[in-house]
């Protein structure tokens, strides 16, 4: 098991990849963060009062962090883009034969890839956290927001707190990404896919106002867990339905890449 | 042949799909330290047979052991076996090298390995560049590197030489006798059956997923009808010389202006004779084995 996490990781740490991610992650964090705080301005906040932005959310226990929350589906999102590509591009490359050569044992390879791509993820994570913890600091004083209880003991307990969340909610969406990677055993295929509805079906159905459906779909409710819970839908809630997707998924995935013909 | 002496045996084995046998009830043995040349036009079954030897994909029906262990145990002969099938795959993006370090990683070999593979099939001095700068002959000696990562026992190649040049294809003949020298089996695929004649010891030959021969390659040929091939100073002569032939109870016919005479080597001093005494002058008398290729026509009942 260790050799395929080592493995795995000689693959993920190759400049391109892990510096690409990173970069991709913390630009994102960076330009969120940024917007959340602008948004936090009066005149920004009329245009949308049911959802706006306002400085005492910053001014919780959870301040320092709340933007790491918010930005949790586009960190998952990304998580579900790396764990897909790794994973379906061994089809689409035909390294999958190289792999089950050295190492048979089909589950180890899965779970040893999986590990792998958790650290990533989670370094992805803790790299993220301090991005947005940082700015937030450096934006706080420019739009006037009190950060006294930011990094006090229940601030602190906040911190960890959300990012144990956020670490499980991209975990989720990186797990997802990986189940789709084995059914569908082509990179294009799985990221288009995916992509699409993180983006585009789950964007549409949030504009349209369906929360009936929301509150069943993978990506909100992961988006409720890294949140830690939201006015809608309860923490518990979002760990059962996105729990009920990932478990699923898994064992559906794992049953077929343990018993599936590696034929491409 | 002595139990212990056979580094891979199938019985019955079988793959379909749908309706359709891909290897039908194949049975072969192949011993110890040989080169098994596996023998089949495209669609005969051989990737299919690999894949199933390999624990790729396992089999509709029937059995087979490597190196004493069921294929149903990959887990128990793949660190002994080396493999590349269905041509190289590696990561664009990682070095040559690279490339081998996770496989080394991943099957627990030394990395000190992986210089030595890619200095066996000469690709040391481009071991740091991408394997998508690689020509497809570069890209081929990276697979068989790959390959020889465990030190195998079992070498099992799926069309080693596709890309090579003929100096390239001239390596590879000489490494894998090389291998087999030091006790390695080799079993190797491929189309050019020119290519297998020259290093195999051993022939296991497939058509239309059925196994039609397994054995020695000597045992092959001596199966198969030696004849000679006759020119005459005057090509109008070549009709007598069948004449003689067939007299003497030989088949014969002419085929592009030569005549294709069956029988044994012995035979053509008596042709020699005849045809002097019948005032016919020979510009060419070869006594002829048939080679591979023909044999597996011969074989198949296929056409060239």
């Amino acid at each position: 098991m260790i050799r395929v996490v080592r493995a795995e990781w000689r693959k993920l740490r190759r400049p391109t990849l892990f510096l690409g991610t990173i970069g991709v992650t913390g630009l994102l964090i960076s330009l969120f963060t940024w917007l959340l705080f602008k948004s936090t301005e009066p005149g920004q906040r009329s245009r949308d009062p049911e959802n706006a932005i306002s400085p005492e959310m910053f001014q919780t226990t959870s301040g320092a962090v709340f933007t790491l929350a918010q930005t949790t589906y586009f960190i998952g999102t990304i998580a579900y883009s790396v764990f897909a590509a790794q994973t379906s591009q061994e089809y689409t490359y035909g390294t999958i034969r190289n792999l089950l050569l050295r190492q048979p044992g089909r589950l180890k390879l899965l779970l040893g890839k999986l590990i792998a791509m958790k650290l990533f993820a989670m370094i992805m994570v803790g790299i993220g956290a301090l991005i947005a913890i940082g700015l937030s600091v450096f934006y706080a004083p420019q739009y006037d927001i009190d950060t006294t209880l930011w990094f006090g003991d229940e601030g602190l307990k906040e911190i960890v707190n959300t990012l144990f969340n956020v670490s499980i909610s991209v975990f989720g969406f990186g797990i997802l990404g990986m189940i789709m990677g084995i059914l569908l055993r082509s990179a294009i295929t799985t990221l288009a896919l995916g992509l699409i509805w993180l983006m585009v079906v789950e964007g549409l159905l949030l504009q349209l106002a369906r929360p009936s459906i929301l509150a069943w779909t993978p990506g909100s409710q992961l988006q409720v867990v890294g949140s830690g819970g939201t006015f809608e839908y309860s923490y518990s809630h979002g760990l059962i339905v996105s729990g009920m997707y990932i478990c699923g998924g898994a064992i559906l995935a794992a049953t077929l890449f343990s018993r599936r013909d590696v034929a491409n | 042949m002595h139990a212990q002496a056979i580094a891979l045996s199938v019985q019955d084995l079988s793959k379909k799909y749908d309706s359709r046998f891909a290897v039908s009830h194949a049975n072969f043995e192949v011993p110890l330290g040989s080169i098994c040349g596996f023998v089949g036009p495209n669609g005969a079954g051989k990737t299919t047979t690999i894949r199933m030897l390999l624990g790729l994909i396992s089999p509709t029906g029937g059995t087979g052991q490597i190196l004493g262990h069921s294929i149903s145990d990959p887990d128990e002969y793949l660190k002994h076996v080396g493999a590349m099938i269905e041509g190289p795959a590696f990561y664009p993006a990682l070095s040559g090298a690279e490339n081998l370090h996770v496989l080394a990683t991943l099957g627990g070999f030394s990395h000190e390995r992986v210089a030595q593979v890619l200095a066996t099939v000469g690709l040391a001095d481009r071991a740091q560049s991408k394997f998508k700068t690689y020509s497809l002959g570069m890209k081929q000696r990276l697979g068989i590197a790959a390959a020889l990562l465990p030190d195998p026992k079992i070498l099992i190649l799926d069309e080693p030489t596709n890309g090579l040049d003929p100096e390239g294809i001239q390596e590879i003949r000489d490494l894998l006798r090389g291998l087999a020298d030091k006790g390695t089996t080799v079993f190797v695929s491929s189309h050019l059956l020119s290519e297998l004649e020259i290093i195999s010891d051993y022939i296991v030959m497939l058509r239309k997923g059925e196994v039609v021969f397994a054995g020695p390659i000597q045992q092959l040929f001596e199966a198969q009808q030696p004849f000679m091939l006759v020119r005459t100073e005057n090509a109008s002569d070549l009709e007598k010389i069948v004449a003689i032939a067939v007299a003497d109870g030989h088949k014969a016919h002419i085929q592009s202006g030569v005549a294709h005479i069956e029988g044994p080597a012995d035979w053509a001093g008596t042709l020699n004779k005849k045809a002097f005494e019948a005032g016919i002058v020979l510009t060419q008398l070869s006594p002829q084995l048939p080679n591979l290729e023909e044999t597996f026509f011969e074989m198949t009942g296929d056409k060239k």
